[in-house]
């Protein structure tokens, strides 16, 4: 989702991806005379390799060997801004926008070398970044670097080269970042080291909505700005100690609703209508879905440095945004957003908006009180797990009414939910942890759903893959945000493909019919059809010989995006296992298959352990899964075989790998449970106490 | 506090975690990720065997051998392990990587031709959350092959 690519009005001709909003050739490219091409997109490494893929677009077009690109990590006021690395839109805004600029790259080179040497362009081949004429070399991208020749705007004739034409794009390559990663060469923010650096630690309310009354002097330095309280020293020991030594008095919390369910249902909100088309009649068949709050639980702890030199601050981050980031820590520090600088260093995984936004503001505010010395700023486990931002709690009810023949004539739905979206740089007030706890700070803005248009947040593919005749989709964003929640990694989707699903199952059942057959009944999309046909058939759909029960999905990411279909085999005993998945996916042209397989695995395994582990509890005050011990998540042990297939669509745009398995595997889940255990699961996680 | 750190003695100040000592003293292998001995990012070999180090008093390992992920290997000159998760391109962040080949370098150590399940039991104090797990265990079996 990434909403600086919507309802952009402006009449310059349309360029690929974030090319259109930054258009300079030098923005995104630059050739050096030691043979070297840099890259500068804005979207970043999260640890789903799109680096590696960006590399191999650009020595495609540009016909050079992937080891002379180099990618710089993103920094405002330098790179492009391409707004947020989220929603799998990374290879079609910042991939598309650099196979747009390399190829006219390619071309304004190839036309000023022709012209030079009288060779006609059609004559000219590039191998390795040389081009070479009949007669031999006639000079290449190092001889001209530096000449100027890409300070100019993309033009919209370029031509990138037909997919038949590609030789590295579309094959499996290595990731570049992960042999530092393997030899611990220290290319994670956790192990930038500066001089003089100190650390920091935060000490946080222990109450939702407690704020700081006093805190008695302490041999540690403190920082503190209202609520906001951080610990320095020179050492991280010395810093973890400091901070669980102070004893800070704080208010009462302001208490969180006990039981969320009751809230969900209750809790006043804006209600809006998301799809309606034909009639509405009376349900044959109503069900309602419940799912809690989740979190991201990175391995990784969120870290930022930053340095304050007189007006100004360099942050360096492993932020979604740097230009987002930029903005509200801008706005939260009183600086006018030139005078701040975020650059982008790695961080762990990355699932969704973390607290990695907010620990920056958290680092900003320490170096704001100690000028000219770098400090680093770490979180615990327990801010990781209670204090970032949360995947919201949501209710989904479901009807739908069938025909004689048990086909479905008319669907109606409503979701009701926080909103799914409170990303930094986005409106007046700014979204950062700290921000409203600061002397001067206003209260954390609700979170929002960006329109459907752009993805959905609550209502993300609430709208069923089928064809269905009458339909009605509803939504209440809820308005008051007891527990701060933001994207993680497939947002509404994930309950919404499971509820849709359950209720397919269900309706196959109540019809007699096969439940991939009567899935196949509703769908006229050929690419849903291709996807649920081919997971059926890779796991000898129904199964049955391997005991245990089996259980199907398919789903259109966003209905914008990759389709994908998984198939589960699950075990129920004393509790739930998934054994086995089979997944079936199209993503249109695919950069790496090798990186793809591995983000659409990733997410299907990612959505077993929502399905079976995970869930933020609190205790009316606080959130109190705050430790590994209090938020379980999938182990070596539960982790099911996984099979993977792509559907090669080499001619179509590409459409993003790392979210569109998640729901179909959590629904595909539900769907096994049901066939195992004869129990139609309701409410996530699927532990024993909710079955 | 002196040791053994991949095969050179070392005198670190006491008072802390192994982990935070180590981290001080430069390295980047060992990784914090909780603090409470669950996630297995911090895991090192002491004498041999994979131990968290993040609740680890630095004094506990006076007089042993460590060894960290630098000590397995480096690119020149890789350790078995890191040219298996190289070529099954077994991570996504990494981030808990180094954890991961400690404990599949104590066991292989213990147990040279380990069984799949012998594996996981292996790393089952790790996580991932990028869940690469299905190629964590084929690097692991790779490096035995």
């Amino acid at each position: 989702m990434n909403l600086a690519f919507h309802g952009t009005s402006d009449d310059k001709p349309r360029l690929p991806g974030s090319l259109h909003v930054n258009r300079m050739l030098s923005q995104w490219l630059e050739f050096s005379a030691e043979g070297f091409v840099t890259a500068r997109p804005g979207k970043v490494e999260l640890g789903q390799g799109i680096l590696t893929a960006l590399s191999q677009i650009v020595a495609e077009e540009l016909d050079v060997s992937p080891g002379r690109v180099r990618l710089l990590p993103a920094t405002t006021g330098q790179s492009p801004n391409e707004a947020v690395t989220s929603g799998s839109m990374s290879v079609q805004e910042s991939g598309m926008a650099l196979r747009h600029a390399a190829a006219d790259a390619r071309g304004i080179f190839l036309s000023v070398i022709s012209q030079r040497s009288g060779v006609s362009p059609e004559d000219i081949s590039v191998e390795d970044g040389a081009f070479i004429g009949p007669a031999g070399p006639l000079g290449s991208y190092w001889e001209l670097a530096g000449q100027g020749l890409l300070e100019a705007e993309a033009s919209p004739d370029a031509r990138p080269k037909p997919a038949a034409a590609r030789r590295l794009v579309g094959t499996s390559q290595p990731r570049l970042d992960l042999p530092a990663k393997i030899f611990a060469a220290g290319r994670f923010i956790h192990d930038m080291r500066l001089p003089g650096m100190l650390h920091a630690r935060m000490i946080r309310p222990p109450a939702s909505g407690a704020t700081l009354i006093d805190v008695a002097p302490s041999t540690a330095r403190l920082v503190r700005d209202g609520s906001f309280l951080a610990v320095l020293a020179p050492t991280e020991a010395e810093a973890e100690t400091a901070a669980q030594r102070l004893r800070p008095q704080w208010s009462p919390g302001t208490g969180l609703p006990i039981d969320t369910e009751a809230w969900l249902r209750h809790a006043p909100g804006e209600d809006s209508v998301v799809e309606a088309c034909g009639e509405t009649a009376a349900a044959s068949i109503s069900r309602e879905f419940h799912r809690p709050y989740f979190t991201h639980a990175s391995v990784g702890l969120c870290c930022a440095v930053a340095l304050w030199n007189g007006d100004t601050v360099q942050v360096w981050s492993h932020t979604q945004g740097p230009y987002n980031l930029r903005a509200d820590l801008a706005k939260a520090l009183g600086l006018p957003p030139e005078n701040v600088t975020v650059t982008h260093a790695e961080g762990a995984g990355c699932y969704g908006h973390n607290g990695a936004d907010d620990v920056a503001l958290d680092a900003a505010l320490c170096a704001r009180a100690a000028p000219g010395t770098p400090i680093r700023a770490l979180w615990t486990r327990a801010e990781e797990l209670a204090h970032g931002p949360q995947s919201p709690a949501m209710l989904v009810r479901v009807e739908a009414t069938t025909d004689a023949a048990g086909m479905i004539t008319h669907w109606a739905s409503h979701v009701r939910s926080n909103g799914h979206s409170g990303r930094p740089g986005r409106g007046a007030v700014a979204t950062l942890l700290a921000a409203p706890w600061l002397a001067d700070g206003q209260p954390m803005p609700a979170s929002i759903n960006p329109p459907v248009a752009g993805g959905g947040g609550a209502q993300r593919n609430a709208i069923p893959v089928y064809a269905f005749p009458n339909l009605h989709v509803g939504l209440t964003r809820i308005s008051d945000m007891p527990i701060r929640t933001s994207a993680l990694r497939g947002l509404g989707a994930l309950i919404n493909v499971w509820s849709i699903e359950s209720v397919m199952d269900e309706l196959a059942a109540q019809a007699g019919q096969d439940a991939v057959e009567y899935r196949l009944r509703h769908l006229t999309d050929p690419r849903a059809r291709a996807v649920l046909e081919k997971a059926a058939e890779m796991a000898g759909w129904p199964g049955g010989a391997q005991g245990g029960g089996m259980g199907v999905a398919v789903a259109r990411y966003k209905n914008l995006g990759a389709w994908c279909a998984v198939v589960a085999r699950v075990e129920a005993e004393e509790r739930v296992r998934c054994r086995q998945l089979w997944i079936a996916a199209d993503m249109g042209e695919v950069i790496n298959p090798d990186g793809a397989i591995n983000q659409l695995e990733g997410g299907a395994l990612h959505g077993v352990s929502v399905a079976l582990h995970e869930q933020t509890r609190h205790d009316g005050s606080r959130i109190i899964s705050d430790s590994w011990g209090e938020y379980p998540v999938l182990r070596f042990a539960d982790v099911p075989a996984v099979t993977t297939a792509l559907i090669a669509r080499p001619e179509e745009p590409p459409l993003g790998a790392g979210e569109a398995s998640m729901a179909p595997a959590i629904a595909a889940i539900g769907g096994g449970i049901f066939s195992a255990l004869g129990v139609r699961p309701t409410r996530l996680p699927f532990v024993p106490e909710n079955l | 506090m002196s040791f053994s750190l991949n095969g050179a003695e070392v005198t670190l100040p006491g008072g802390s975690s192994l982990l935070l000592a180590l981290r001080e003293h430069g390295l980047n292998g060992p990784r914090l990720g909780c603090g409470e001995e669950a996630c297995g990012a911090c895991h090192v070999l002491v004498d041999g065997v994979s131990v968290p180090t993040c609740a680890l008093p630095v004094e506990a390992v006076a007089g042993k051998a460590v060894i960290t992920l630098e000590g397995l290997g480096n690119e020149a000159n890789p350790h078995p392990l890191q040219t298996a998760f190289l070529a099954e391109q077994a991570g996504q962040c990494a981030y808990c990587l180094s954890g991961i080949m400690i404990s599949a370098a104590g066991l292989l150590a213990r147990e040279p031709r380990p069984s799949e399940a012998m594996v996981r039991a292996a790393l089952q104090p790790h996580l991932c959350r990028c869940h690469s797990h299905n190629r964590i265990l084929r690097a692991v079996m790779r490096a035995i092959a």
